[in-house]
């Protein structure tokens, strides 16, 4: 039979449901907290090595502000520039990690996350077409935007507001780079 | 053996997905492959079983009046729990089903379960319902996510075995409400046929 339900009764079942709920959460969170970390720097190594050809070394973090908007970046001796960028996609924020060589050519990209349409904009992350445009792209000699605005990049079928954010970050990426070493912008 | 109903019951008379068609959020939402249904469902049932095991103990102890906050607040604990868990462990899976994690708090299986069984029922009892239930819901998510990912991708579990794109409204909101009715049908005339 539950216990009556009288003031005192009630306050102090919730007090104690509360106390006891929030050490559990309170435990579970500390015992996650390093592996939470290792997690996500795994995969920002990753996703480095993955933009970038081979380095040496541990990439070294840095942010800037280009037209307004924080970048932030890693510099990997030898190899370039790791640049997270982020644009808005068809359903929310794209954000790519985009690698660039000491030459200013694209080396390779990766989406970090997105929030695209399943089975549409969402291929950005699975149609090879696609993303192998941007691998060795050079934005001096060709223009980073799909066909459709001019440019020399074959949109995702049906997906194109999804591929013309994809290559607006990629091209913002190439902006940090030149900022970053002085250069001319692609613009 | 006698208990072992409460198993089965969770998993056909009371399919939470086909014949009580509750949770209908997460069922539709991440079904668009048969990995994301089986992961939703597992995570979901994690958090069936241990909500029910501490809802049936603490159950006797709860005044009247206040039951519900009490279940919502012990669901949430074991679905942050979880989330943690998922985050540190399986980031992977976690990316995938991030954002549908935190709503099993509100999935209305889970409190469904405590209020209509865990708070009447022995802990061993409430463990094999959550078990049940649990089971029930990830091979309902799991078979949803199964046709879909054949209609919508032509794979399954990720392998591909017709090259080419799917049905793609298959893969979308649409799709989903479909494949749901139609097994919902078939398993409904299974079940009256016994």
């Amino acid at each position: 039979m539950a216990a009556a339900s009288t003031l005192k009764n009630m306050a102090l079942c919730l007090t104690a449901v509360c106390l006891i709920c929030s050490a559990v959460v309170g435990g579970a969170y500390a015992v996650t907290k390093d592996p939470i970390d290792a997690a996500a720097r795994a995969k920002t190594t990753a996703s480095i090595a993955a933009v970038l050809p081979s380095f040496t070394g541990t990439p070294e973090e840095g942010s800037i502000n280009v037209d307004g908007a924080d970048y932030t970046y890693y510099k990997a001796d030898g190899a370039g520039y790791a640049i997270i960028s982020t644009t808005s996609g068809f359903g929310g924020a794209l954000t790519l990690m985009v690698g660039i060589d000491e030459k200013g050519v694209v080396h390779n990209t990766t989406v970090l996350s997105h929030s695209e349409t399943p089975g549409l904009g969402a291929k950005c992350t699975t149609d090879t077409h696609f993303m192998e445009q941007f691998r060795g792209f050079d934005p001096a000699a060709k223009t980073l935007a799909v066909k459709k605005d001019g440019g020399d990049l074959d949109a995702i079928t049906a997906s194109t507001i999804t591929s013309r954010a994809y290559a607006l970050a990629v091209s913002n990426a190439v902006n940090v780079f030149h900022k970053l070493t002085g250069g001319q912008g692609n613009e | 053996m006698s208990k072992w109903h409460f198993v089965t019951d969770g998993f056909v008379k009371n399919n939470p997905t086909f014949v009580l068609v509750l949770g209908m959020c997460p069922t539709l939402a991440t079904t668009t492959s048969a990995m994301n249904g089986l992961e939703m469902g597992l995570a979901t049932m994690f958090v069936l079983i241990l909500s029910n095991i501490v809802i049936s103990l603490i159950a006797p102890m709860v005044p009247d009046k206040v039951r519900i906050p009490v279940y919502i607040t012990v669901i949430a604990t074991f679905v942050t729990v979880l989330q943690l868990l998922m985050q540190a462990f399986t980031p992977a899976v976690y990316e995938t089903l991030g954002l549908f994690i935190p709503l099993i708090v509100v999935n209305c299986i889970v409190l469904g379960r405590a209020e209509g069984f865990a708070n009447k029922h022995s802990v061993g009892e409430s463990a094999l319902d959550g078990l049940g239930v649990g089971l029930g819901f990830t091979a309902s998510l799991t078979v949803i996510g199964i046709v879909r990912e054949i209609l919508g991708s032509g794979a399954v579990f990720g392998w591909k075995f017709i090259s080419g794109d799917g049905i793609l409204a298959f893969v979308m909101a649409p799709g989903a409400f479909l494949v749901l009715g139609f097994l919902m049908v078939l398993f409904n005339k299974y079940l009256a046929k016994k």
